[in-house]
C-alpha cells in the first residue's frame, strides 16, 4: 500500500479519478460510451479527441522541461503550421484532393521543424536562457503566420483535410490516434533507450553530463526540434478542427497550459526526471476539468479562475514547506499521543 | 614626426581610459545601445517621413505607452531580483474591467482607484508569497496569478464597460500644452512613475537590497539584508504597478475591457530587455525600460505610418529582442573571463 501512494503517478491518477467521478455523479451518462455505426460516441471520447492537440505540445514540451528548458513558442509554432498548411490548401486548384493535403502536411511539419531547429540552435549552441531564446519566436512567430495569412482568417473546404480532427478510424477518432502515435513514439524513444536517462542527466546537471561523455548539447538541441515537429502537428489538428487559419487565437495560451499538465503530472520544472505517463494523465486532468467547468454553465472565459486554483493547490501540495508544516505536524501528532500512552501507563502503575 | 610621437600617447590614454570605462560599465552597454537603436529609428523615421519628429507626435508616443511604462517600470524591480511576473497583462485588464464596473455601478472615482491599486497589489502579494515562501518557481506562480486575474476579468464581467466618470477621463482629456508639445495627467502618471522607480532602485535601502538579490540570493541573505521582505515587495509593486496601468488604460481607451491586455506581458519584458536590463538579475536601470518601450513605440508607430501590417511590429520586436539578447550574452561571458 505505502508504495503504491509513494509511487509519483499516484497523485495526478488519484486527482484524474476524483474528477472522472464527480462528473458521473453529478450527471452518470458522462462516463456512458455509445457505439453508433461503428464508432465511438460519448462525454470521454470527446475528451479524448479534444486534448489531442494539448497532448502532442505538452509530450514536446516534457521532453524539454526535463532538459531543464522551457519552450514558450509552441503556440506561435502551431499558428504558423496551420497557417502554412491552410494557405497552400487555398492556392491550390483542388483543395479536396488527398494529394494536395499531403503537400501541405509536409511543408507545414518541416517548417514546424525549422523553428523547433532555431530554438534548439538558440538555447544548445548560442546559449541563451530557453526562457528568452523562446520567447523572441513566441512574439515573432505570431507574426509570421500573420504574414502568412496575410491577416486575415483563412477558410478552407477540403475533406481530406477535415479528416485529421473529425474523422474516424477503426472506432476512435483520428486525433486521439495520432496523439496515441506520438505517446507512444516518444515512450518507446526516451523509455527504451538510453535517450532518457541521457535526457534526465542532462536536465540534472548539463556540465557534469557533458564532462561524462554524454552529447549535452545534441540532446538539448533535438528536444527543441522535437517540440517545434509536435506544436506543429498540434497546429495541424486545431486548424483542422476549426478548417481556418487564426493566426491570433491559434495556440493562444497552449504553452501554459501545457506546462501546467507537465507539472500536474509530477514532472519538476528544475529538469531531470520525467514522466511521460504523468504527463498524459496531466493533460486528460486540464482536459477533463476543462469539461466540468463547462458543464457547471461557467461561461469558458472564466474557466481561468479554477485553473489558477487549481495550480496553486498543486504547486502548495509539492512545496518543501509545507511537506516540513505536514511533518512537524505528524510528528507532534505522534509524540503527543505517546505521551498520552505513557501518561495512562503510569495511572496504570 | 615629433607631433605624431605627442599624438600617439594621447590616443593611447583615450583607449586605456575608454577600456577603462567599458570595464567598469560594461552593464550600461545595452542601455547605451537602446538608446542609439532609439536615435537611428527616429532619424531615420523623420528621412521617410518628414511630420515624424513634430512635438504632437512625439508627445503621443508617450501618452500612446503610458500603460507599458507603468507596466514595465514594476516588471523592471521583478527582473532585477531575477524572477519574472507574467501576471501584468492580466491584472492590468482585471483592475480595470473592475474600475470601470464599480464607476458604473455610481462608486466615486476617490474609492474606486484606490480598490483597483489594492486589488492589483493583492494578486502581487499571493504571487509574492508563493515565490518566497513555498518556493514556486516565479514563472509558475506569475502564471497562477495571470490565470487568476484574468478569469477574475471575465468575472467581473464578460463585455467591454464604458466608463463616463469626469474624473477619470480627465486623466485621458486634459493637455498642458507649450509649443505644440502636450502632456496629459497619464503621461504625468507615467513619468512620475519611472522617477520614482529610479530614484527607489538607485538611492534607498530597498533598491540596493533588490540589486543584491538578483546578483546572488544566498550573499545577500548572509549580507544581513531582508531578503524575504524584498522579495514579496517586488511582485506587490508589480502588482500596484498592474492596477496604475489598468487606470491609465481604462482612462485612455474610455472603458473597461476584460480582454485587453492579451500578450501585453511579453510586451512589457520585451521592453524591460531591450532597455538594457538583464533577465539573470541584478542588472539593469529602470530608465532603460523607460527607452525600451519608446523604442517599441516608435517602431508601432513606424509601421503604422508605413501603412504595413502590424504583423511586422511582432516580428521586428522579435528580432530587436534577440538582437539584445545576444549582445548580453557577449557582455555576460566576457564579464565571466574578466573574473
Amino acid at each position: 500500500m505505502k508504495t503504491i501512494v509513494k509511487h509519483r503517478l499516484f497523485w495526478p491518477v488519484v486527482a484524474l479519478v476524483a474528477l472522472i467521478a464527480i462528473n458521473t455523479i453529478a450527471r452518470p451518462q458522462f462516463i456512458l460510451i455509445t457505439v453508433r455505426n461503428g464508432e465511438l460516441y460519448g462525454a470521454l471520447i470527446d475528451i479524448l479527441r479534444n486534448s489531442a492537440p494539448l497532448m502532442l505540445v505538452a509530450l514536446g514540451m516534457t521532453i524539454v522541461i526535463a532538459t531543464r528548458g522551457i519552450d514558450l513558442s509552441v503556440g506561435a509554432i502551431m499558428a504558423v503550421s496551420g497557417a502554412v498548411a491552410l494557405t497552400i490548401i487555398d492556392a491550390s486548384s483542388e483543395p479536396g484532393s488527398l494529394g494536395t493535403v499531403l503537400v501541405a502536411l509536409a511543408v507545414a511539419l518541416l517548417v514546424a521543424l525549422v523553428l523547433g531547429v532555431w530554438n534548439g540552435f538558440l538555447v544548445a549552441v548560442v546559449g541563451i536562457q530557453p526562457i528568452i531564446a523562446t520567447l523572441v519566436l513566441m512574439l515573432a512567430g505570431r507574426g509570421v503566420a500573420l504574414l502568412i495569412t496575410e491577416g486575415f482568417i483563412t477558410t478552407v473546404n477540403s475533406g481530406p483535410y477535415e479528416f485529421i480532427a473529425t474523422g474516424y478510424l477503426i472506432g476512435l477518432p483520428f486525433a486521439f490516434l495520432i496523439s496515441l502515435a506520438a505517446i507512444a513514439t516518444i515512450a518507446l524513444v526516451e523509455r527504451r533507450t538510453a535517450l532518457g536517462v541521457l535526457t534526465e542527466a542532462v536536465g540534472i546537471n548539463p556540465e557534469a553530463s557533458r564532462l561524462a561523455g554524454v552529447r549535452a548539447r545534441g540532446i538539448v538541441f533535438s528536444a527543441y526540434a522535437v517540440s517545434g515537429l509536435l506544436a506543429g502537428m498540434a497546429g495541424i489538428i486545431y486548424s483542422s478542427n476549426i478548417r481556418a487559419a487564426d493566426a491570433n487565437a491559434a495556440g493562444l495560451f497552449i504553452e501554459l497550459y501545457a506546462i501546467l499538465a507537465v507539472v500536474l503530472g509530477g514532472t519538476s520544472l528544475m529538469g531531470g526526471k520525467f514522466t511521460i505517463a504523468g504527463t498524459v494523465i496531466g493533460v486528460l486532468t486540464i482536459q477533463t476539468l476543462e469539461a466540468t467547468i463547462l458543464f457547471l454553465g461557467v461561461p469558458s472565459a472564466q474557466s481561468p479562475v479554477f485553473f489558477a486554483l487549481v495550480v496553486i493547490i498543486v504547486v502548495l501540495v509539492q512545496s518543501p514547506r509545507l511537506h516540513r508544516w505536514g511533518r512537524r505536524a505528524i510528528s507532534t501528532a505522534g509524540s503527543r499521543s505517546r505521551s498520552d500512552a505513557g501518561d495512562r501507563a503510569g495511572v496504570a502503575s | 614626426m615629433t607631433k605624431s610621437l605627442e599624438l600617439e600617447p594621447r590616443r593611447a590614454d583615450a583607449r586605456s581610459r575608454y577600456a577603462t570605462f567599458m570595464s567598469r560599465r560594461a552593464s550600461l552597454m545595452p542601455t547605451f545601445a537602446a538608446v542609439a537603436i532609439l536615435i537611428v529609428l527616429l532619424i531615420s523615421a523623420q528621412a521617410r517621413f518628414p511630420k515624424f519628429l513634430s512635438p504632437g507626435n512625439l508627445s503621443a508616443l508617450l501618452l500612446d505607452n503610458a500603460y507599458l511604462v507603468v507596466l514595465a517600470v514594476g516588471l523592471t524591480f521583478v527582473i532585477l531580483t531575477g524572477g519574472i511576473d507574467l501576471s501584468v497583462g492580466s491584472v492590468m485588464a482585471f483592475t480595470g474591467i473592475l474600475g470601470a464596473s464599480l464607476l458604473a455601478q455610481g462608486m466615486p472615482a476617490g474609492i474606486v482607484v484606490p480598490i483597483m491599486l489594492v486589488s492589483g497589489a493583492l494578486i502581487g502579494l499571493l504571487i509574492g508569497v508563493l515565490v518566497h515562501y513555498f518556493d514556486v518557481q516565479p514563472f509558475i506562480a506569475s502564471l497562477a496569478g495571470l490565470f487568476l486575474a484574468r478569469g477574475l476579468a471575465f468575472v467581473v464581467s464578460l463585455s467591454s464597460i464604458r466608463v463616463e466618470d469626469p474624473a477619470v477621463l480627465w486623466l485621458q482629456r486634459t493637455r498642458f500644452q507649450v509649443a505644440g508639445w502636450y502632456i496629459t495627467p497619464t503621461g504625468i502618471i507615467a513619468l512620475v512613475a519611472v522617477a520614482i522607480a529610479a530614484y527607489v532602485l538607485l538611492w534607498t535601502r530597498f533598491g540596493r537590497t533588490v540589486y543584491a538579490i538578483g546578483g546572488g540570493e544566498q550573499s545577500a541573505r548572509l549580507m544581513g539584508l531582508n531578503v524575504a521582505r524584498t522579495k514579496v515587495m517586488v511582485y506587490v509593486i508589480s502588482g500596484v504597478c498592474g492596477g496604475l496601468a489598468g487606470l491609465l488604460l481604462t482612462a485612455y481607451s474610455g472603458a473597461g475591457y476584460p480582454r485587453n491586455g492579451i500578450g501585453t506581458e511579453l510586451d512589457a519584458i520585451a521592453a524591460v530587455v531591450i532597455g538594457g536590463t538583464l533577465l539573470s538579475g541584478g542588472t539593469g536601470y529602470v530608465l532603460g525600460s523607460l527607452i525600451g518601450v519608446l523604442v517599441y513605440g516608435t517602431i508601432k508607430k513606424v509601421i503604422s505610418f508605413m501603412g504595413a501590417e502590424q504583423a511586422w511590429t511582432q516580428i521586428i520586436i522579435g528580432a530587436l529582442l534577440l538582437l539584445f539578447i545576444v549582445v548580453q550574452r557577449v557582455i555576460v561571458t566576457r564579464s565571466q573571463r574578466r573574473r
